[in-house]
């Protein structure tokens, strides 16, 4: 199912439905600091890329741009067919208003390094909150629908707890679940692992495995090669602010075509 | 077998008896502040400037009352909350994207916290002096009329006499609230600023709005840094009320006792009323600041507060049994 991968073709006009995202030429910079330095990147529905690079690559910026949590200075970045943070008429671009940008987002889950549960909310709460705040959904339908997901990631028993009585593992999870809650099209994790102790890694990967299972397109930044390996359909190798390699995850884990990609791999394996 | 053993190691040892410190400074400070105590009875029970049987004779006279209820008690209330509501506004405006809104916002608080309360309440209370009338329609209305030709044009929408509306207690509550609102707006930021900015992209990636997610994720967290400095906002309205004298305000506490000390020739006995009276209001403040604090200092999530909610969570959707600890 994951053999699609046709780096030689990315360059070949989308197949309309079948792109998820599509990054063109992105570029960023942080004042003089130039971050990202046209990233070229695609991702099929129902695909999980896995993004891999040393400290300081981009690769946390990349993913903000991909909700515009920040700006992009060139490039364009569609998701599902559709420009991310602007509207082009007539040859130009212009920005899209605060709330445009905002139902942009609501396709889209973002799953934190450091969870960004909202502590003074129960968990329930929490997956609950976006749904019905958005009018997604109504309050009964949206507990009962929150309770499912919850249950899903293994927390039914925990509904009432605050995020600050629940181990790293368990918050992760939860923080998985409020974003499943918008019914998001697209996943992004930004190591989503890494600031877990490692008895608590898998209890969130066996989240993500499942979910990649039931066909979610997913963008993972991760040092979790084991889960690449296993679950990517596509591994993007970024370093200093572009891709330098990008295939197969068994194929370029087993071997990487550049030097950079083989010294990093050496180091995490 | 093995209790013998654990009996042995667990014996308690002798408990300690030893002869504690003395501390001849204590009794030393206790008798000259005895001796100080003594003198400072002395001095109010014999002097009869005091004047007591008088002082407690006017101190609870039917328009004292009626001040200390309109110019000091209802006053407080009025110009915290419109000044915290403001304050919200400015922070955020402060703290926004626009540039002229930061700038507005800026200047407001330099004004407000640059010039003296009193100050300020003396501005109010005699700008009728400046316009009879406040009026709102058309900047420069008559000089624009001039330069196409018109004579005395005035585009006013409506307007009202500053002398019916702004004096008295509407000109002090305004002063008043006003500058509130520039501490307050100082307290709000940096309870904004305090909460983690990942709350905030967390919400902005589920797809919340700036006012939805500034509603319901930032300033619930907000609160607990934001309501300590607020309680000591509220006691210090409560004694700054009595600067109302100066605009003058003559429903309020402090105008009515001296108003009774400058009629009756009796000024220090009525000054010290004053002083109880705000002794008495601020010690109910106190005890209730008290009580806030230490409900917002358990902080997020803190087991005490957790665990019932957590309860009455259970209880409400039925419960499950094991779970809610006793
Ligand atoms: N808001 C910002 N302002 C200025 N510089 C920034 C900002 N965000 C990121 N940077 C810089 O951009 C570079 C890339 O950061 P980024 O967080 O994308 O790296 P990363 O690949 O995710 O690294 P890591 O593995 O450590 O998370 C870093 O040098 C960082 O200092
Ligand atoms: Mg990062």
């Amino acid at each position: 199912m994951s053999e699609l991968v046709v780096p030689a073709q990315a360059d070949a006009p989308a197949a309309g439905s079948d792109v998820m995202v599509r990054a063109e030429q992105v570029h960023k910079s942080f004042g003089p600091l130039e971050v990202l330095k046209g990233i070229d990147l695609e991702v099929r529905a129902g695909e999980v890329c896995c993004l891999l690079g040393p400290s300081g690559s981009g690769k946390s910026t990349f993913l903000r741009c991909i909700n515009h949590l920040e700006k992009i200075d060139a490039g364009r970045i569609r998701v599902d067919g559709e420009l991310i943070g602007y509207r082009e008429r007539g040859g130009k671009l212009y920005e899209l208003r605060e709330r445009e940008v905002a139902a942009q987002r609501r396709a889209i889950g973002m799953v934190f390094q450091r969870f960004n549960l909202f502590p003074h909310m129960t968990v329930l709460q929490n997956v609950v909150e976006a749904p019905v705040l958005l009018g997604q959904e109504k309050k009964a339908a949206a507990r009962e629908r929150a309770a499912t997901l919850l249950d899903r990631v293994g927390l039914g028993d925990k509904l009432g707890a605050y995020p600050a009585q629940l181990s790293g593992g368990q918050q992760q999870r939860v923080a998985i679940a409020r974003a499943l809650a918008m019914r998001p099209k697209l996943m992004l994790f930004d190591e989503p692992t890494s600031a877990l102790d490692p008895e608590l890694v898998g209890e969130v990967l066996d989240v993500m495995k499942d979910l990649a299972r039931d066909g979610m397109t997913m963008i993972v930044v991760t040092h979790e090669i084991g889960f690449a390996r296993e679950v990517g359909d596509s591994l993007v190798f970024m370093d200093g602010g572009v891709v330098v390699e990008a295939g197969d995850p068994r194929e370029v884990i087993a071997n990487p075509r550049h030097e950079r990609t083989r010294s990093f791999l050496a180091k995490v394996l | 077998m093995k209790s013998d053993e654990a009996t042995t190691v667990r014996a308690r040892p002798e408990p300690i008896r030893a002869v504690p410190v003395r501390h001849p400074g204590r009794w030393v400070a206790v008798a000259v502040l005895a001796v100080l105590t003594a003198m400072f009875v002395h001095l109010l029970t014999t002097n009869d400037a005091f004047n007591w049987s008088f002082m407690v004779d006017k101190m609870f006279r039917p328009p004292i009352i009626e001040g200390l209820l309109r110019g000091t008690v209802l006053m407080t209330v009025s110009a915290m909350l419109i000044g915290i509501t403001l304050g919200v506004v400015v922070a955020v405006m402060r703290l926004s994207d626009n540039p002229i809104l930061r700038g507005v916002a800026w200047l407001y608080t330099w004004f407000f916290r640059a010039v003296p309360r009193l100050v300020l309440l003396a501005v109010f209370g005699n700008i009728g002096i400046l316009w009879s009338r406040i009026e709102f329609g058309v900047p420069f209305d008559t000089q624009l009329g001039q330069l196409f030709g018109i004579d005395n044009l005035e585009l006013r929408l409506f307007g009202f006499s500053s002398r019916d509306v702004l004096t008295g207690f509407m000109a002090g509550l305004l002063g008043l609230a006003l500058s509130e609102a520039a501490y307050m707006a100082e307290i709000v930021r940096a309870g904004i600023q305090s909460v983690d900015p990942g709350q905030t992209e967390a919400a902005q990636a589920l797809g919340m709005g700036r006012g939805q997610l500034l509603r319901r994720v930032v300033l619930p967290q907000a609160m607990r840094v934001i309501i300590p400095p607020t309680g000591n906002e509220t006691i210090a309205m409560l004694k700054d009320t009595s600067l109302l004298l100066y605009v003058p305000v003559s429903v309020e506490l402090f105008f009515q006792l001296d108003a009774v000390g400058k009629r009756t020739f009796q000024i220090f006995p009525m000054y010290v009323a004053a002083c109880l009276w705000y002794l008495f209001l601020t010690s109910i403040l106190l005890v209730g600041q008290y009580f806030l604090e230490r409900h917002f200092g358990r902080g997020h999530g803190s087991a005490g507060r957790a665990r019932l909610r957590l309860r009455g969570m259970n209880a409400e959707t039925g419960g499950t049994p094991g779970k809610v600890e006793p």
